[in-house]
């Protein structure tokens, strides 16, 4: 893990990068490397997240100022300007039940290659994938996601980058922290190595490739 | 008492003590103020939380902890948090006891079109579809009618929410249950009658000799 600024933590993402980002309507999400990612106007961006939150709050600044060009969620519906972005067909969106994302975000870090679940199963989700039958039961087979990038937030981290999350804010974010080839953190509180005692460090520091310093 | 205040009331007489329910957003949150002192219901919050209890008072929000809206909530004693993963595995994974959702349609097979209307509103399923497919009882808790129209229709135009029937729907007019199969009149609100019910419902009941009057 390497500390660095939030400025040259979003230099490293490129245009039309692929990028999980924490947060449920906005709570937990890393509202520092949004803001950077609309300071440096980071176009075309391909998100994964659970919703779109509002505008003016989390995620919602990214279509604020339009930088999206796809997002995979599970609800978009607070959001009227994601709504609207997607009437013009301006953003691809892609609606995945939200137990079925997080599934599938926990497969593409733990190196599955997908999950069984029957949430969809004789929907419109079952649409174009592969249904398959276990003891009488019907599953669907979702496969797994990853991207290049994961912003995660964190209530605590320690020098190391060992974290730890509070509330309702941990969400999609340990989650996350495990399926990204490179993973940003920022946290509401950069303690001593030993502050998180290992029973409660919920993302081990080794997953954790830059951790966002104080200003 | 307005239509909301019946729906919530009676399905608060459907929770047992020591339930894990999910309340949806909408009409199934008001649920939660009914509930009997002492009973003991555990209400999960599908963004990470059991135990949330009632929105804390003016200045006393903690901005880490929301409902799924994104609206303060409290926790109370007793309270756990998680994140999504496990979150979604208690609700699939059948630890569940009663998930309370919104509708938009059920039909007489007791499935559930609750998500999305094509080309006017799409708003994404969240976690409807896993409550659905995942909780041991599911209770829909809707107006009987939309504009006139019967919501509780033979079979659902709208998308489906999940393959998996529902098991009860409460209406402001009347509880509704899946009898062998037959969707079936269960009981009507205080001061409806029978024939009241099934003049403003699309889908064919089973009337049975007795339809005892909603006790709220």
């Amino acid at each position: 893990m390497k500390a660095i600024s939030v400025e040259e933590a979003v230099a490293k993402i490129p245009n039309g990068a692929t990028i999980m980002v924490g947060g449920f309507m906005g709570v937990g999400t890393p509202e520092r490397l949004l803001d950077e990612l609309v300071r440096q106007k980071k176009s075309e961006l391909a998100i994964i997240a659970n919703d779109a939150a509002v505008p003016g709050s989390g995620i919602g600044k990214l279509f604020d100022a339009s930088l999206v060009s796809a997002i995979t969620a599970s609800h978009i519906g607070l959001n009227p300007k994601v709504q609207e972005q997607m009437m013009a067909k301006k953003i691809a969106v892609t609606l995945v039940p939200q137990g079925t994302l997080v599934e599938r975000i926990r497969c593409g870090g733990c190196g599955l290659g997908g999950v069984l679940t029957p949430t969809g199963a004789g929907t419109i989700v079952e649409e174009g994938k592969q249904r398959i039958e276990i003891n009488g039961k019907h599953f669907l087979l979702e496969t797994a996601l990853r991207s290049q990038f994961a912003l995660v937030h964190a209530f605590l981290a320690d020098y190391l980058g060992n974290l730890s999350y509070a509330l309702t804010a941990r969400n999609f974010n340990p989650v996350m922290a495990m399926a990204a080839d490179t993973v940003i953190v920022t946290a509401e509180h950069i303690v001593p190595v030993g502050v998180i005692a290992p029973d409660h460090v919920v993302t081990p520091a080794p997953l954790v490739d830059y951790l966002i310093a104080n200003r | 008492m307005d239509p909301q205040t019946i729906i919530a009331k009676r399905v608060a007489l459907e929770l047992r003590p020591g339930n894990l329910v999910n309340l949806g957003i909408g009409i199934p949150t008001l649920v939660a103020n009914y509930v009997p002192p002492g009973l003991n219901v555990f209400f999960q919050s599908e963004n990470g939380l059991i135990g949330t209890g009632p929105i804390p008072e003016q200045g006393m929000a903690h901005p880490l902890l929301t409902d799924a809206g994104g609206r303060p909530i409290s926790a109370l004693p007793g309270a756990s948090t998680f994140d999504s993963a496990m979150s979604f595995a208690l609700i699939r994974g059948g630890h569940v006891d009663i998930t309370v959702l919104g509708g938009l349609q059920v039909d007489a097979e007791g499935h559930l079109a609750n998500w999305m209307i094509p080309g006017k509103m799409v708003p994404g399923m969240g976690g409807a579809m896993d409550l659905v497919s995942g909780a041991k009882r599911v209770i829909v808790a809707m107006q009987h009618a939309a504009k006139g129209k019967s919501k509780i229709v033979r079979r659902c135009g709208l998308p489906l929410t999940s393959a998996r029937p529902v098991d009860l729907i409460v209406t402001d007019i009347a509880v509704i249950g899946f009898v062998d199969g037959k969707i079936t009149l269960l009981e009507t609100a205080p001061g409806v009658n029978v024939a009241e019910v099934m003049a403003v419902t699309e889908a064919e009941l089973t009337i049975p000799d007795k339809v005892p009057e909603m006790k709220i």
